[in-house]
């Protein structure tokens, strides 16, 4: 396909989200036409209260998928590598799930509204250590993607075990909510407690866009151009903690926009992973706001959460993906 | 003058000793040829030489400093390395891969003027420039292989460390790729490389350094290293010297034991 310019696919790809964000005010069980965008206004305060903190969540927590799935796919090489495929999501799910958990148990706890923020970003950035860890310097396609398998399982296994032990349904109800991820009902809160996280997060990974460019002649060939290896681990792993972890933090759970963004962009920008960066951002923002739209405009009884409408996407893409890596090793 | 010197290197690969007291030096403007056989401790050494390891014993200096003493842009400005096969990620462009070659000199902007000369120059000297275009991962194993020596030759290194350049070359592709080495040498480079193919060492290197039993087992002009006792001890075989037109070729006969 034809390259386009950086700078036109980000004009283009801030314009979709500009009038993606328009749409999203309007857009839910009840519209808000364009004339009631004003104070006095019954859907005013729909907009005020609940469209604005959700269009905004959306576009945080996209830019932190989209832009944690470029940069592990860019440090990996590998085109399969993604939050959630990698297992970093569900580690930071764990870690919630765990505060989630102790919040009802450990009198006290209860009250500290950071638990589970830090609980979320510390289990995702346990999740990109062990990863990084257990892959070493042997860093195949297959490694990666075996490590993301254990780590889903433990961290599958964990929250089960947590589901398993829960004092009472509703708790039970409560996470198993949390875990399928949504943005319904977001406050301004949310959205203040995972942005200043997200934005340093993202400024580590973009930090390390020249090395994962020189990681393209391998782990030999980036160290002789100067590149410090331990340096942009140390960078990827907390920049994905803090912006994979906070965004699993107020959302729970919404797979597949990492794995699936870069993937979108690399035939318009070309595969060098630090021009993908910035864009990636742009992209998940509006990837996960027109998914958000679209679950709002699907007319059944309860909303389908945005994190199961995402997998039902992300599936069959995934496979796609597979065939095409699939029929390239062969 | 620069100077690379190794002093009583004791070098490990994963936890086996491959080295144990290698000291040799190296001068700008020469080719130096590092043989030895498989598991010798070629590709140790080298990797050493451009310091990317920390040696178990011993130096490696630059200059009469500490090589790993120098912050690793300054070093990787200093010196080039072409890993042995190095894995392509991507599908990248060929000016964009031999682009990479400049990181170590690059601002916060980005490639300057100056640097987008330096890839020209690079692409010319390698013979690539209408590859340029091409995506990387189609190319053939003599395009690929010259498109990686212009990478390194992008960082205009005053050393050049290659690993293997010639693996997977057919013979007329390594006679060009030598060619191309022979030139950086004449222009001042020091040049360093690791092969397999004796002949070729012989036409191709000013110096060869033959590694064996975990030390040097020679140091010298081709003549004088690569005589058929040393070959014996460092590859167990029954090679022997012969002056060409074309200049020294190694015939191998057969094997010993």
């Amino acid at each position: 396909m034809r390259r386009l310019s950086p700078s036109a696919v980000m004009i283009g790809l801030t314009a979709a989200l500009v009038a993606l964000g328009a749409l999203s005010l309007m857009a839910g069980r009840v519209w808000v036409p364009l004339e009631a965008w004003r104070a006095g206004d019954p859907g005013w305060i729909i907009i005020l209260e609940l469209r604005i903190p959700r269009t905004l969540l959306a576009m945080v927590v996209g830019a932190a998928l989209g832009m944690s799935g470029a940069a592990l796919q860019g440090y990996t090489r590998n085109p399969l590598a993604d939050p959630g495929v990698l297992g970093v999501s569900s580690m930071a799910a764990l870690g919630a799930v765990v505060s989630l958990y102790f919040g009802f148990y450990v009198p006290g706890l209860a009250g500290i509204a950071w638990l589970m923020p830090l609980c979320a970003m510390a289990g995702a950035l346990i999740g990109v250590l062990v990863l990084i860890g257990l892959t070493g310097s042997a860093s195949g396609t297959v490694t990666f993607v075996l490590a993301g398998v254990v780590l889903n399982i433990v961290a599958g296994a964990g929250v089960a075990l947590a589901l398993n032990l829960a004092p009472n349904p509703w708790a039970v109800n409560e996470i198993v909510n949390w875990l399928m991820g949504s943005l319904t009902d977001r406050s301004l809160a949310d959205l203040q407690m995972a942005a200043p996280f997200v934005a340093v997060g993202l400024a580590l990974l973009l930090a390390t866009g020249r090395a994962q460019d020189a990681l393209t002649l391998g782990e030999a060939g980036a160290q002789s151009l100067g590149i410090s290896l331990s340096r942009t681990r140390l960078l990827l792993a907390l920049g994905v903690g803090l912006a994979a972890g906070a965004s699993v933090a107020v959302t729970g759970v919404i797979g597949f926009v990492g794995l699936v963004t870069p993937h979108l962009l690399r035939p318009f920008l070309g595969p060098r992973p630090a021009g993908l960066l910035l864009p990636s951002a742009l992209g998940g923002a509006v990837i996960v706001l027109a998914g958000d739209i679209l679950v709002r405009l699907i007319p059944s009884a309860a909303e389908v959460r945005l994190g199961v409408a995402m997998a039902a996407l992300g599936g069959p893409f995934f496979l796609g993906l597979l065939l095409v890596q699939r029929r390239r090793l062969s | 003058m620069s100077l690379l010197e190794a002093r009583d290197l004791h070098l490990q690969a994963g936890r086996r000793t491959v080295l144990s007291g290698v000291s040799a030096q190296f001068v700008p403007g020469q080719v130096t040829a590092i043989l030895g056989a498989n598991g010798a401790g070629k590709s140790t050494l080298l990797a050493a030489l451009a310091g990317l390891s920390q040696p178990k014993g011993g130096q490696v200096r630059l200059d009469d400093g500490p090589l790993l003493a120098l912050a690793p842009r300054r070093r990787a400005q200093r010196l080039g390395f072409i890993p042995q096969t190095p894995e392509i990620a991507w599908g990248l462009e060929v000016r964009a891969v031999v682009g990479l070659g400049r990181l170590p000199w690059l601002g916060a902007r980005g490639l300057s003027a100056p640097d987008e000369a330096a890839i020209d120059r690079a692409l010319a000297a390698a013979r690539v420039e209408d590859l340029a275009a091409r995506d990387i991962t189609t190319l053939s194993g003599g395009e690929r292989a010259r498109a990686l020596i212009a990478r390194a030759l992008a960082g205009e290194p005053e050393w050049l460390l290659a690993d293997e350049p010639f693996a997977g070359l057919d013979p007329r592709h390594a006679l060009e790729a030598g060619d191309l080495f022979r030139r950086l040498a004449g222009a001042g480079c020091g040049v360093l490389l690791t092969l397999h193919d004796l002949t070729l060492a012989a036409r191709l290197a000013d110096r060869v350094l033959v590694l064996g039993h975990g030390r040097v087992l020679a140091d010298g002009s081709p003549a004088a290293a690569m005589t058929p006792e040393i070959l014996a001890a460092a590859y167990g075989i029954d090679a022997r010297p012969r002056q060409t037109d074309q200049g020294l070729a190694i015939d191998i006969l057969g094997r010993w034991g």
